[in-house]
């Protein structure tokens, strides 16, 4: 089992050296320019100006020596420093230490995104198996309503609704950001509580479309493994049908639930753009979004390679879950 | 009967004196005080808060709060002190000299001199000062500190823009600054300055709070805390400002006309209406052989509603423009040529042109050649789109076919604007407060990625353009300036189209607020809540 996953760990280097080379390089295709944020339409700007200000960003270096030098740093594990005029170092503004821990991006973009996930676990798979064993009945026709609903609504509008109903009709929850202004006054139980008030509406939004999903496939996985034979010869065996489902054919039909949780890794980060950009909370998703409005190259590929990197490390996981799900997989 | 009348006696006084007890607390209510917060939607975050480094608008907001500078402007756009108590300009307009404010101090306690101006001009002209705003700076000859509280610069030539120039950028801490790297300084987060606010907390991505100067040299604000609440979502910040999470937005037109209508929004907040420093446009690419007819210019203007833009695309809240200033500033023509919709002059003036509907089709012809034109303009924009729409439909009505072209902005200026692939264009431009648009009009301007893009070529106007630039006196200025506003409008390098308003909206909670030609917040630190009114309490 060792060797498998020593195996995988090194497969994953080269991959990630694909994404970072495939990302530079359609970075790097797309009009504009870092600098443009600066010159671009600004009348007070000469051509003179204009070249001074890319030699200082190293821009005017040809592309591939670009990428060696970015590649160099990166391996010391230095992203560089960010092109927006602050020019701090890309890894403070993702993992900002002068912050509490729960106020640095990386960490909101990751909570938020496990809390959903974990909803989308906890809420989808019984879905799924119900609909599977009542295949047919209302329960089954109304989740179907609803997975549809998740699948066609889309993210940003559903949010507004909610923040209207919830943040302004009722005045339940609040609108926007991750914690109230004042949050640094009130006390420790009230500071979790201002939180968890503050993540309510974000992690539903950003489970709603994955809950749709995982429900449907967890219905499909398991309307297969119950027409299989070891199944038919369980209940003939006389076993209890809460034994069947829940003991035989759940954890087979789990094995594609587990696989699907390593691919939604990436497909929650993309979502982070979204919400965070819409629930104006500081995570990875909405520094992303304002690295491409303003073209900051090292921001951005700092971004794509932390976020390549949990994704790679979200399969492995995945595939130690499949592992420890099926002895098949372990016996190899 | 005497009984009677001192009951009817102490019933008045009592119907007296509860009668008078709003009037009293009313009068109470709008007495100045301090206190309270003023939490402002900002749909960017700050990057760095050294004026001079800044290059985004959120930056300039915060930062204009922090920092000061040798002038500013005046309600009625005429340059006043700021940190410079009053200033000299030779007869020859080649030197200024600046004599400063003395006993005024940075936040941290130490005196501000003119070596603080002079460390500020020496970082900005820096060649590792990487800075948009140098090239004012780069013309200035001689810079000398004559002494604590005198400043002189010299310029080659007599510069008009100067004296504003020296505005809002260039004052720094030299005893904080000096013999460091400005930009991996620790003040480009945690400015020093001498304005009237203080940055006090600054969370990255949620907000960015200032608290008062309570040694301003003008007075301490009267608005204890000022803070940037950072919504990346107009929608979102739409709805924060329904919820009470935020006291001051600025309204899209849209916002403003229909969707702040309502009982709550006119009991809780206040909208104000004035126009802004810009304008948008139709510019025609005048090598392109078609364009380079005057008369067909003119006759596209005079196909033009600009009544009907403004009423459509700004819903009412802007004002056509005649030409690249803003109405009611002091370089403003008000009488030159406007072009009012007239199809029949538009019809008229094709005709001349040789354009004519030989086939009968419904389109113009000349050489065998239909009328048919692209015009580009910028995705994400959708005023400038819906224009475009507008215009196609005009256009339409005189037998002229024009396509849109809607790019990604990027795509659009460094593929199409800066390698001159274009007919015409919609576009805006910002402009400054001072009159001089040299970069834009002067046709030594057109190169790529110069601005003069439409290759507009006058010999008048340049001269024009250098008699406005190098004398301070205004009236010769503004001599200068309405002429070339009349050949402008008589040439038609662009149709210029609207000058839209500024429509922000505040909490009607702050008092004090007195809007001008210039805008809103330039007396933020007089703004001010009641006390029986104030919100948050300040601790």
């Amino acid at each position: 089992m060792i060797t498998y996953l020593a195996k995988r760990f090194f497969e994953m280097i080269p991959t990630l050296f694909g994404i970072t080379l495939v990302s530079f390089l359609i970075l790097q295709l797309a009009p504009g320019k870092p600098t443009d944020v600066l010159t671009e339409m600004n009348p007070k700007i000469t051509p003179e100006a204009r070249e001074r200000l890319e030699k200082l960003y190293g821009l005017d270096k040809p592309m591939m020596v670009q990428y060696g030098m970015w590649l160099k740093r990166v391996v010391k594990l230095d992203f560089g420093n960010s092109f927006s005029t602050d020019r701090r170092p890309v890894l403070e503004k993702i993992w900002d230490t002068k912050q509490a821990l729960i106020d640095r991006r990386l960490f909101i973009t990751f909570f938020i995104n496990l809390l959903s996930l974990i909803l989308i676990f906890i809420v989808a798979i019984p879905i799924g198996i119900s609909s599977a064993t009542h295949q047919h009945s209302l329960f089954d026709k109304i989740t179907t309503v609803f997975v549809f609903l998740g699948f066609a609504m889309p993210t940003f509008w559903f949010a507004l609704l909610l923040m209207m109903l919830f943040g302004i009709h009722l005045d339940w929850l609040p609108i926007s950001g991750f914690k109230s202004m004042n949050y640094e006054s009130l006390t420790l139980s009230g500071q979790i509580w201002d939180r968890t008030w503050h993540l309510i509406l974000p992690v539903f939004i950003s489970a709603f479309g994955g809950l749709a999903g995982i429900s449907r496939y967890m219905r499909g996985s398991m309307l297969e493994v119950i027409r299989q034979d070891y199944i038919t010869t369980a209940r003939a065996k006389g076993l209890s049908e809460t034994t069947v489902i829940y003991k035989h054919a759940l954890r087979n039909a789990l094995l594609t639930i587990i696989t699907l949780l390593g691919l939604s890794v990436p497909g929650l980060i993309g979502g982070s753009v979204i919400f965070e950009n819409i629930f104006g909370i500081p995570g990875m998703g909405q520094l992303f979004y304002m690295g491409v409005m303003t073209r900051d190259y090292p921001l951005v590929m700092g971004i794509l390679t932390i976020g390549a990197m949990l994704t790679l490390v979200g399969n492995l996981l995945a595939d130690i879950g499949y592992m420890i799900a099926d002895p098949r997989i372990r016996a190899k | 009967m005497k009984h009677l009348h001192l009951m009817f006696l102490s019933i008045a006084v009592v119907l007296f004196i509860t009668s008078l007890q709003p009037v009293l607390s009313s009068e109470i209510s709008d007495q100045p005080a301090y206190g309270d917060a003023l939490i402002t939607g900002s749909i960017g975050e700050p990057s760095v808060l050294i004026p001079m480094l800044a290059g985004d608008s959120a930056s300039h907001d915060v930062a204009g709060l922090v920092f000061n500078g040798l002038v500013k402007y005046d309600t009625d756009l005429s340059i006043i002190g700021d940190l410079a108590e009053s200033w000299d300009i030779s007869q020859d307009g080649l030197v200024i000299t600046f004599y400063l404010r003395k006993g005024v101090k940075w936040t941290d306690g130490v005196e501000f001199t003119a070596e603080d101006v002079m460390f500020g001009y020496k970082t900005i002209i820096n060649e590792k000062t990487p800075t948009p705003y140098k090239e004012d700076y780069l013309q200035v000859k001689k810079a000398e500190v004559l002494d604590r509280y005198t400043f002189r610069v010299g310029y080659e030539k007599p510069f008009a823009p100067a004296l504003s120039s020296w505005g809002n950028l260039v004052v720094l801490p030299k005893h904080l600054l000096e013999g460091k790297d400005i930009t991996k300084s620790d003040l480009v987060r945690n400015p020093i300055g001498m304005g009237p606010y203080i940055l006090k907390k600054w969370t990255s991505g949620q907000d960015v709070t200032l608290g008062s100067n309570k040694n301003y040299f003008e007075g301490r604000p009267c608005i204890d805390e000022y803070v940037y609440k950072i919504i990346p979502d107009p929608a979102t910040m739409f709805l924060e400002l329904q919820a009470g999470g935020i006291d001051m937005m600025g309204l899209t037109p849209i916002q403003y006309t229909r969707q702040t209508n309502t009982k709550y929004f006119m009991e809780n907040f206040q909208k104000f209406r004035y126009p802004v420093f810009s304008y948008t446009y139709m510019g025609f690419n005048l090598k392109h052989p078609w364009f380079k007819d005057k008369r067909v210019r003119q006759a596209i203007a005079y196909a033009i509603d600009k009544g009907e833009l403004v009423d459509v695309v700004l819903f009412g809240l802007g004002s056509p423009a005649t030409g690249p200033y803003v109405p009611n500033t002091w370089a403003y023509n008000p009488n030159a040529k406007k072009y009012d919709y007239d199809l029949t002059r538009a019809k008229q003036l094709l005709k001349e042109a040789g354009w004519e509907d030989t086939d009968g089709d419904g389109w113009l012809e000349k050489d065998g050649k239909k009328f048919e034109f692209s015009v580009l303009t910028n995705m994400g924009n959708r005023s400038r789109e819906q224009t475009a729409t507008i215009v196609q439909y005009r256009l339409k009505k005189i037998g002229i076919k024009m396509n849109i072209r809607v790019l990604e902005w990027s795509t659009f200026i460094n593929e199409f604007i800066d390698k001159r692939r274009f007919e015409t264009v919609i576009l805006g431009w910002s402009i400054g407060i001072d009159p001089d648009q040299y970069a834009i009009w002067h046709s030594s301007k057109t190169r790529e990625k110069e601005f003069n893009f439409v290759s507009f070529n006058n010999a008048e106007v340049d001269a024009l353009l250098e008699t406005g630039r190098r004398t301070f006196d205004v009236e010769k200025r503004k001599k200068a300036y309405y002429r070339i506003q009349e050949i402008l409008a008589d040439e038609v390098p662009y149709i210029f189209l609207y000058v839209p308003d500024a429509t922000p909206i505040v909490s009607s909670r702050f008092k004090g607020i007195k809007p001008a030609t210039i805008g809103i917040s330039y007396n933020l630190p007089k703004w001010y809540v009641p006390k029986n009114l104030q919100k948050h309490r300040m601790e």
